[in-house]
């Protein structure tokens, strides 16, 4: 015998199940009256600085179906590359700036939308600079844990190409899973993303 | 607090994403291998919610909603501890949590159980967790309710728990069941989850030391999060 580690354990995950609405945007699913807005819904305020760009996309399941019940959660730098987060030690991240959105999917259609601004870059370990990215985190009915995935940016290309994650993803056919083309709409710099939990065009998601 | 990455994941203790017994998750289910992915700042940091976030009616389920009395049910407090792997506890941790009513019936256009609304009960509320990783809040207790998997599946009373800990690496969402409920060991999504023991820690046992004489029984929720190397043996990142 050896002496025990101690370690605790992770408490295990379980679906967030087809109502995540209504512990996470209550006022989007019609409980409206007990929180003044939902969380994340708003990630910038005027003053926020950097490029305006609007993130929409769709989750679709294996048989091509859009999902109407996930909830997408996004996290990202500032527009100076900066989190707004304590464990951030470079410099101090945009105030007027959350980071963190969090969109419920349109009931009809299940798009997801987020106004935020293009990150800036944020280095990796050693020190080299990653693509501009944002973290998205999924969950629905059906999903037992917490998809982690990134949105890289489709008019970033030299950048992308030079990433140290990407640029070391095996299958390269799978990259293209993870960089949103922009278009502008409504005359904003828009990326488009959708999501495929299964199939040909499988998104790759990460074990972080 | 230390910010360093954060331990693996331990994915056999987790429900895998391919669980038939649990029809959604069939078409909902990545199948190619995810890929590892070295924490780095972006999984190693995430949002932060004040106490200011909170608004004073938010841990009470039982006042929250309510507009002309109180809800139906049995009145319950949950409270626990915050804790990550090393059993240290994680302040600030903002947890929201979701739950049927008395009667096993949520407050959604979607949802067509039979059972009746509560006008008094919206289902929802949230807190942050204290310097002790300690947080608590009042509801009743959820029914159990059918739905559609098997042509007779029912869930166990639950409670929905979805935690932000420091690092987006950390997100956790998660159901608490309640002791001595025999639909626990029935319930096809209780089953996704491999070992039992992992079962067990989402079962909060009744806390007879904290229940409120004449009003409220309690129970006590534990969580685990993720935990996190310190950074002194890491790699310093350029400009530190
Ligand atoms: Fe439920």
């Amino acid at each position: 015998m050896v002496q025990p580690l101690d370690r605790l354990k992770e408490s295990a995950s379980q679906t967030a199940g087809p109502y995540v609405h209504i512990g996470c945007t209550p006022n989007f699913c019609g409980i409206e009256g007990v929180y003044p807005d939902d969380l994340g819904r708003t990630m910038l305020k005027p003053e926020t600085k950097g490029e305006r760009i609007r993130i929409v996309g769709r989750v679709f399941d294996g048989v091509g179906t859009p999902l109407k019940d996930a909830l997408v959660e996004l996290w990202q730098a500032d527009a100076a590359g900066l989190y707004p987060s304590p464990q951030e030690t470079r410099g101090k991240a945009d105030p007027a700036f959350s980071g963190f959105g969090r969109s419920p999917g349109d009931m009809a259609s299940g798009e997801f939308v987020f106004d935020t601004v293009k990150p800036g870059k944020v280095p990796f370990k050693d020190g080299r600079p990653q693509a501009p990215h944002v973290t998205l985190w999924i969950v629905a009915r059906g999903i037992n844990l917490g998809l982690h995935t990134r949105l890289y940016f489709g008019d970033e290309e030299a950048a992308n190409e030079a990433d140290p994650i990407l640029s070391r993803i095996e299958h390269r056919s799978r990259v293209a899973t993870l960089i949103a083309p922009k278009t502008v709409e409504a005359g904003l710099p828009t990326y488009r993303h959708d999501i495929y939990l299964q199939g040909d065009r499988e998104t790759i998601f990460f074990d972080i | 607090m230390s910010g360093g990455s954060f331990y693996q994941r331990d994915r056999t203790w987790h429900p895998p994403a391919f669980t038939p017994g649990y029809k959604t998750s069939v078409t909902r289910s990545p199948q190619k291998a995810l890929i590892a992915l070295d924490n780095t700042l972006s999984e190693m940091t995430g949002p932060v919610f004040g106490h200011g976030t909170l608004g004073t009616l938010d841990d009470d389920l039982i006042r929250n909603f309510a507009s002309d009395g109180d809800p139906i049910g049995q009145r319950i407090i949950v409270h626990g501890r915050v804790l990550d792997e090393d059993g240290r506890p994680v302040p600030g941790a903002l947890i929201e949590v979701w739950q049927a009513n008395a009667g096993g019936r949520y407050r959604h256009k979607k949802e067509t159980y039979l059972a009746p609304l509560d006008p008094n009960f919206g289902g929802c509320g949230r807190t942050i967790s204290g310097e002790d990783g300690s947080y608590r809040f009042r509801t009743i207790k959820p029914g159990p309710y059918p739905w559609p998997n098997g042509p007779n599946d029912w869930r166990p009373a639950h409670i929905h728990f979805s935690i932000f800990g420091h690092g987006f690496a950390q997100r956790l969402i998660t159901q608490m069941y309640f002791e001595g409920d025999p639909l626990i060991w029935k319930c096809p999504i209780v089953a996704t989850i491999p070992d039992k023991a992992a079962i067990e820690r989402l079962i909060a046992p009744l806390d007879m030391a904290n229940t409120v004489p004449m009003d409220s029984r309690a129970y006590k929720f534990d969580i685990v999060l993720r935990g996190r190397r310190s950074t002194l043996f890491e790699n310093r990142m350029e400009g530190n």
